[in-house]
């Protein structure tokens, strides 16, 4: 149990007699909040193999192999394009539309296989957690982390598709390091809870694909913002999806709506929020997980 | 000396059925469209039902202890009395309810073999993901690696998913991590009763009175032989409480003297149990005995009879019985269902009704095996699962007449056979 760092949480209160550098205190109640979280960093070791695992067994797993993280995109990008930018011709303001669509589709797979991931993550290790303690919440941790790893391959798809259309991107580009930072801790706050919430109504994990689907069609990835009419943009507007994506599109194209930095501090704000709350909610379940997983 | 685990009035507790305010999503909103609606009480809930589920089990009670730097101490009591929820609350698995523990230096435990095992990567890539997982760094697995692929002697295997490795590979391979492991507190359940001779005596070397290195073990066990000749003190439990502590020898006597069943006969009481009901049925008991040898319990070749009792207010459609025995990796070894496996169809449960499990001989070698236990509408869904809920002993028994009593150390299972030898002309 002990990861070899600090210990899981010390004793709170500093004044008990003989207390060794590498005392561990149970009881009721667990550690306070902030020792909950700073622990992760003593994991860190086994958040890294978890991560690694995940990898792993996904890609070994398919036919195609690692080769399958580049297929899918390609795929998606190619039905979307045919279907949203020849046949329907959705506008894309004058950018071509595959860009158009895939520097938006990238995040928002992303999000959406992340928080997918995770929110069955920690019944599919319910074994694990019910034998041995570790902080769970590296396990929707290491999802969202793993994911990461589509999303570079996407983007060397992406290069890709730039080089096909002889667009030079700017410096622009390099947006898109943060941007990725934000998109994940977007991702983190969701998948916390839908991890913990499915642990306890286990049927969540049908109805996340779901509303994932219904979500990606409520946020500007396959259409620009502006095609929204005036009195529903709201819908969009507080849909903390919707800066992220727009704002990745921007760094990939330039194309921007002049509310996005506004757009994306609401959104920043919305998600630490979310992030903080998805804490909280997640070490309330954590406290019985074991027993009731 | 200094201790190197201090427990004090330690208590855990489970409240019956109230944890649970909704299963699925779809009830919770059910539930909560309902309390809303005008016109609507809430959704009925039995009351009667609801009172009688309120009650509370205290699965530990006030319990402290301490254990010295570089003791081994083992947990005894029946099943049901505490020690794997000490054992559990002291990993960190479970919160206590009230009471607190401390525990001085690095700590690691051991529950089940090959925990966090992924049978779709190779040998190579579980020991990393095992040792992290119990808790080992990056650096030490890579000191030991070479020493753990030795221990576990399937070298030629390494880079084989373990899926494909046959049961006793992968026994080995889990062990050899275990074993490995280099803390100065163990804690271990059970598992160390299917470990083989070399696991023991690497892991436990300190596990013996008189010639420990300074590791702190702490072991859960049924077996009396191994508590006596390992333990220096034990602490027996008994429905939650501490009612023994203090040498080896003399509590296992009092554990044996106390405990009303004769050792190897097994029953467990699942009144109790939230999990051993469900809306209208609500199981007793469920008892193992040996009807040709009542004092042996389970023996190997013997006749088995599993009884099972219960208290039903519905007759549900299609009703079945399912029991399955699997060893202590968790492979199942026999399951049997009134259907369709045994072809015995059960009209409709009985207010009050048993339902026995015969075999007539029992086809498993000496050693620890677990009882799992299914209520099922047949072919349509399992209505509740008491996965593993009675762990037994089966006895030895020179079955094949050959003085050898078979035991897990060869295969688990015994058959009716005979062996011939000839000419490969003659005819056999």
């Amino acid at each position: 149990m002990d990861h070899g760092g600090p210990s899981h949480h010390r004793s709170a209160a500093g004044s008990d007699e003989s207390q060794s550098a590498n005392e561990t205190v149970i009881q009721a109640g667990g550690g306070s909040f902030a020792v909950h979280i700073m622990d992760l960093w003593a994991y860190r070791e086994l958040l890294r193999i978890l991560v690694w695992r995940e990898l792993k067994v996904r890609y070994r797993q398919t036919l195609l192999g690692a080769g399958w993280i580049l297929l899918q995109p390609l795929l998606t990008l190619v039905v979307m394009s045919a279907v949203f930018g020849a046949m329907l011709r959705v506008p894309s303001h004058g950018v071509p539309y595959p860009i158009f669509v895939l520097s938006a589709l990238l995040p928002w797979g992303y999000f959406a296989s992340s928080i997918n991931r995770a929110c069955s993550s920690l019944l599919s290790n319910a074994h694990i957690i019910r034998k041995i303690f570790f902080p769970r919440i590296l396990i929707p941790i290491s999802a969202v982390l793993a994911g990461l790893v589509d999303l570079l391959v996407g983007m060397v798809l992406l290069a890709g598709v730039l080089l096909v259309y002889g667009t030079v991107p700017s410096l622009r580009l390099l947006f898109i390091v943060p941007l990725t930072l934000v998109l994940a801790l977007v991702a983190l706050a969701f998948s916390l809870w839908a991890s913990a919430a499915n642990v306890r109504y286990r049927d969540l994990s049908f109805v996340v694909p779901f509303v994932t689907q219904i979500w990606m069609y409520l946020t500007p990835v396959i259409y620009p913002l502006d095609l929204v009419p005036g009195r529903y943009r709201f819908l969009l507007e507080i849909n903390p999806m919707t800066p992220v994506v727009s704002a990745f599109r921007w760094a990939v194209t330039g194309d921007a709506s002049p509310s996005l930095p506004p757009m994306i501090a609401i959104s920043l704000g919305l998600s630490g929020v979310l992030l903080f709350g998805g804490l909280i909610f997640f070490r309330r379940i954590d406290r019985d997980m074991a027993e009731v997983i | 000396m200094s201790d190197a685990i201090v427990i004090e009035e330690v208590s855990k507790r489970y409240r019956l059925g109230a944890s649970a305010p909704a299963d699925t999503l779809r009830e919770a909103i059910t539930r909560f469209v309902r309390a809303r609606l005008p016109g609507r009480r809430p959704a009925p809930e039995m009351p009667s039902a609801v009172a009688r589920d309120r009650r509370e089990i205290w699965a530990l009670r006030d319990v402290s202890f301490s254990v010295a730097r570089g003791e081994v101490v083992g947990l005894i009591g029946r099943n049901g009395a505490g020690k794997s929820t000490m054992l559990k609350i002291l990993a960190h698995i479970i919160e206590p309810t009230s009471g607190r523990a401390r525990i001085r230096g690095r700590c690691a435990s051991l529950l089940e073999i090959g925990t966090g095992f992924h049978p779709d990567l190779t040998g190579r890539e579980n020991v990393y993901l095992s040792g992290a997982i119990l808790g080992m760094r990056r650096r030490e697995i890579d000191r030991k690696f070479d020493e753990i692929v030795a221990f576990s002697e399937i070298e030629r295997f390494l880079d084989t998913p373990v899926k494909h490795y046959s049961s006793g590979m992968y026994v080995r391979l889990a062990f050899a991590v275990a074993a490995h492991l280099e803390t100065e507190i163990l804690l271990v359940d059970e598992v160390l009763a299917v470990g083989d001779a070399a696991f023991q005596r690497k892991c436990l070397g300190a596990m013996s009175p008189g010639a420990n290195k300074g590791r702190t073990v702490l072991f859960v066990s049924h077996n009396m032989d191994a508590i006596r000749s390992r333990c220096g003190q034990v602490h027996c439990f008994d429905r939650g409480q501490l009612v023994f502590s203090g040498p080896a020898a003399e509590g296992v006597d009092y554990y044996l003297k106390t405990s009303d069943l004769p050792a190897p006969v097994t029953a467990i009481s699942l009144a109790d149990n939230p999990a051993a009901q469900c809306e209208g049925l609500r199981l007793l008991d469920i008892t193992l005995r040996n009807p040709a040898h009542p004092a042996v319990g389970p023996c190997t070749g013997d006749p088995l009879s599993i009884w099972l009792r219960y208290r039903s207010t519905r007759a549900f459609a299609s009703p079945g019985f399912s029991f399955a025995i699997s060893d202590m990796r968790g492979i199942e070894l026999i399951r049997l269902t009134t259907l369709p496996i045994s072809g015995f169809p059960i009209e409709g449960l009985h207010p009050a009704g048993a339902v026995e499990l015969f075999l007539d001989e029992l086809p498993l070698v000496a050693g620890p095996y677990a009882l799992s236990f299914a209520f099922v509408r047949v072919n349509v869904a399992v209505v509740f699962a008491l996965p593993n809920v009675l762990q037994f002993e089966v006895a030895p028994s020179d079955v094949y007449k050959s003085g050898f009593k078979p035991d897990q150390s060869r295969g688990r299972i015994v058959v009716r056979h005979h062996w011939s030898h000839a000419p490969e002309a003659d005819p056999i």
